[in-house]
């Protein structure tokens, strides 16, 4: 049966080229493999291979010859015992190709959503005890590491040192070493391989000494760690954690001083939380050490040591997605995170002596966004105020306040506005420092500017 | 091919202990490989296969004789040059060709492409676009054995290329350090692109460069598939004896552009074609074969099958449908 040769394309943009050179002629016995010809185009010269065995027939483009579309036969290969006059049997060609179907119908930024649920009142978890952001992260992995085998905690003097902010104290000498690891200095190499694990099924926390650090594998944690499901069409999932301090500590200069929210928060197949108080650090990193997907934890250097009150209810959990109302009011909606939940709320007990009543919410998880706790906080305030430690551009806050537009536009009352830290490498000095970073007066101000 | 040094494990991996009904399994994974890479080709050339396509066309010997040593539950993780891993590990050609060709049947519904592939039944872990990405993963894989107990092994792919990059070397530190069952398997197909491993290695023998770390060394002629087959047995039996990670150096080479679209000028077609016609590891088993006595039918037969099994793949390549528009949206979390 004898086929036809076409001109192939060099890359998924040539549309023609030019038959340069032809290096067999008809009747020239043909392995696969052989080069047969050479084509070019403007960027390049390639050879050209055939694919079956047979015998070269007629030669259909002559060498030299220009602007021949991709797919034309160039010439027909002929099966043993044919001659020159068989005709070529049809071969599938790229005119054969089904259309690429055009999604008109899919929106292009979001998935096709469910009708909002009206939002459910937090759990009453009962009874609570004041303990520090610390003790609750670490009570919370303790809990998971004792509740399932495929939990380990791994990172930079996690175990013996008990840990660089002592996060996770004890939970060596509870768990033994082959589930609380220390890693050498290598971020990338410890957080491929322990996605490399969950990849198969383990549950592996990572703890960057700070995500800071975390930027030497942010390649492992997006390419390998957020895509893998979707790349492999759902066959494969990678439950991780990567938590540690984000954003600004004291004192420590621009390399050590960098909120990730916005970054992290970007990427889908990844989720990201920032909890505040010591119940959210609890109830959402069990959350987050149960989630079957990669979830980057976004802890805070300075709220470790400050004390909350936290439920003792052993199965104390948060739910991942979920913002918390932490002061109601009617005025102007502050939506922040993490550490500025603590400064927003002492800027809401101010503008309250002023008269006006601030409701503030915590966002706790970036991604997914709980747009409708904001939404219809600002429905009943009609005014927004965004607070976030990190840089403006691009940040939390933009994010925020599109989602309003998009979902209450109609319902503002003043244009939304953010409080960030300021566009500048966090500098050393201490009162540049402190310049750089939101206070109560920087949200008060904001807040005035809409009230 | 020649090393001027052969350190080896034990010393005897170069000999030639392979069956004739090994040897026939050998050239026909290896035939195989070749026509569905040939295949492939076309198939890019026809615009049937967008955007990187790498081919493994001269490499074929390497996957074939590491995959003869390994055991259902071993795992395997490669770079984007991964249709013949794929291949190797009993992955249906059907479904690899179709997600080349970005259909429903492909293994990711057409979601991954050529680069990011993956199988969960053959233990399969991708397809990675990110030189030397896979291989910090790849101890993951290895890490995970040993830490559930078993005697599985984790073969991390990569090429010579890669060797360069920094997360080889964090990998093999935390390797050596957990003696992980990590077989490192160095495809050294002597151009990183266009760049000549002369040009981007200092080190001249790459199989050394876990020495540092401990990591036994292997060097071995990728072009015959029973020394690439004796020195996997070697190391995979260390590996799964819990001594260790080992690093084996495979001298081999890509007869192709480093992707479809590399018109390979950084080198003479002599040099391709040299190899070609004196080291071919298709070529070579073949007349291994026809030595001990097996009928040139006996092969024509197996080539015909082949073909058969590559124009099948093909043919559902392109008739498999587009997936659904509705898959956008799906596998991007795991729903809870």
């Amino acid at each position: 049966m004898a086929t036809e040769i076409l001109m192939p394309a060099l890359s998924p943009t040539m549309k023609e080229g030019k038959v340069a050179r032809w290096l067999r002629k008809p009747g020239d016995a043909i392995a696969a493999g052989d080069v047969i010809a050479e084509i070019e185009t403007d960027k390049a010269t390639m050879e050209v291979e055939a694919v079956d065995e047979g015998t070269l027939g007629q030669i259909l483009v002559p060498e030299g010859t220009e602007n021949v579309a991709v797919n034309t036969p160039i010439a027909v290969l002929l099966a043993q015992g044919e001659d020159a006059s068989a005709m070529p049997a049809a071969v599938p060609t790229a005119a054969a190709r089904p259309a690429a179907a055009q999604p008109s119908c899919v929106p292009s930024v979001a998935p096709p959503t469910a009708a909002p649920v009206a939002p459910q009142p937090e759990k009453d978890w009962g009874e609570t005890a004041e303990i520090t952001v610390r003790e609750a992260l670490r009570d919370a992995m303790a809990a998971e590491l004792a509740r399932d085998e495929d939990v380990f905690l791994i990172g930079e003097e996690v175990a013996q040192y008990q840990g660089a902010y002592k996060v996770s104290q004890g939970l060596l000498d509870q768990f033994g070493e082959k589930r609380v690891i220390d890693t050498p200095i290598t971020e990338q190499g410890f957080t491929g391989m322990a996605i490399g694990a969950a990849l198969t099924g383990l549950k592996p926390i990572v703890e960057f000494m700070t995500m800071n650090f975390a930027m030497q594998a942010i390649d492992q944690i997006i390419n390998s760690a957020a895509k893998t499901r979707y790349m492999s069409g759902g066959q494969m999932s990678c439950p991780i954690v990567f938590r540690g301090p984000n954003g600004a500590a004291a004192r420590v200069g621009a390399q050590h001083s960098q909120c990730y929210a916005s970054w992290y928060g970007h990427v889908p197949g990844l989720k990201v939380v920032a909890p505040w108080s010591a119940a959210d650090a609890k109830g959402l990193l069990r959350a987050a050490i149960r989630d079957p997907n990669p979830v980057v934890f976004l802890e805070n250097e300075i709220l470790y040591g400050q004390r909350f009150p936290c439920p003792v209810d052993e199965d104390f959990i948060l739910p991942i997605g979920k913002a918390k109302v932490e002061r109601e009011g009617r005025d102007v909606t502050i939506v922040t995170f993490s550490i500025m939940v603590g400064v927003a709320l002492e800027a809401a007990a101010k503008l309250a002596e002023q008269g006006i009543e601030a409701e503030v919410i915590n966002l706790r998880t970036i991604r997914p966004l709980d747009t409708q706790t904001v939404v219809d906080s600002v429905k009943k305030t009609s005014r927004l105020v965004t607070v976030e430690e990190g840089w403006p551009f691009a940040g939390i806050g933009a994010e925020v306040a599109m989602q309003v537009i998009e979902h209450a536009f109609d319902y503002l009352d003043a244009p939304p506005v953010r409080v960030a830290g300021a566009d500048v490498p966090m500098p050393f000095a201490a009162n540049l420092e402190k310049l750089a970073l939101p206070n109560t007066d920087w949200i008060i101000n904001a807040v005035r500017q809409v009230v | 091919m020649s090393n001027e040094t052969d350190p080896g494990l034990g010393g005897g991996h170069n000999s030639r202990a392979m069956t004739e009904a090994d040897l026939k399994h050998a050239y026909y994974q290896m035939v195989l490989i070749r026509r569905f890479e040939e295949r492939s080709g076309q198939l890019y050339g026809m615009g049937l296969i967008g955007g990187f396509c790498h081919l493994y066309i001269g490499q074929e010997a390497v996957v074939v004789g590491i995959q003869m040593e390994l055991k259902q539950g071993d795992k395997i993780i490669t770079s984007y040059r991964d249709h013949g891993q794929m291949l190797a590990a009993g992955m249906d050609p059907r479904g690899v060709m179709a997600e080349l060709t970005g259909r429903e049947g492909g293994y990711s519904h057409g979601k991954g492409g050529s680069m990011h592939m993956f199988s969960s039944e053959k233990h399969f872990y991708g397809g990675h676009g990110i030189v030397g990405a896979q291989v910090s993963l790849g101890i993951g894989l290895a890490f995970a054995n040993k830490y559930r107990g078993t005697d599985e092994v984790s073969v991390t792919y990569y090429g010579e290329g890669a060797s360069n990059q920094g997360q080889v070397y964090e990998s093999f530190n935390l390797a050596a350090l957990h003696k992980l069952p990590c077989l490192f398997v160095l495809e050294n197909n002597r151009y990183g692109m266009g760049t000549s491993v002369e040009r981007a290695s200092a080190s001249k023998a790459l199989w050394r460069n876990g020495e540092p770390w401990g990591i036994p060394g292997m060097y071995v002629d990728g072009m015959d598939v029973q020394a690439v087959r004796a020195a996997a047995a070697e190391a995979v039996a260390h590996c799964r004896a819990g001594k260790g990670p080992v690093l084996l150096e495979v001298d081999t080479y890509r007869y192709r552009g480093h992707s479809m679209s590399d018109p390979a000028k950084y080198r003479q077609r002599s040099e391709v074609d040299e190899i070609r016609k004196t080291q071919d590891p298709i070529d070579r088993v073949r007349r291994e074969l026809l030595a001990m006595g097996v009928e040139e039918n006996e092969l024509k037969a197996m080539d015909e099958q082949v073909k058969a099994v590559v124009t099948d793949a093909a043919a559902f390549a392109q008739t498999s449908p587009e997936p659904d528009p509705s898959e956008l949206w799906t596998d991007i979390l795991v729903e809870s």
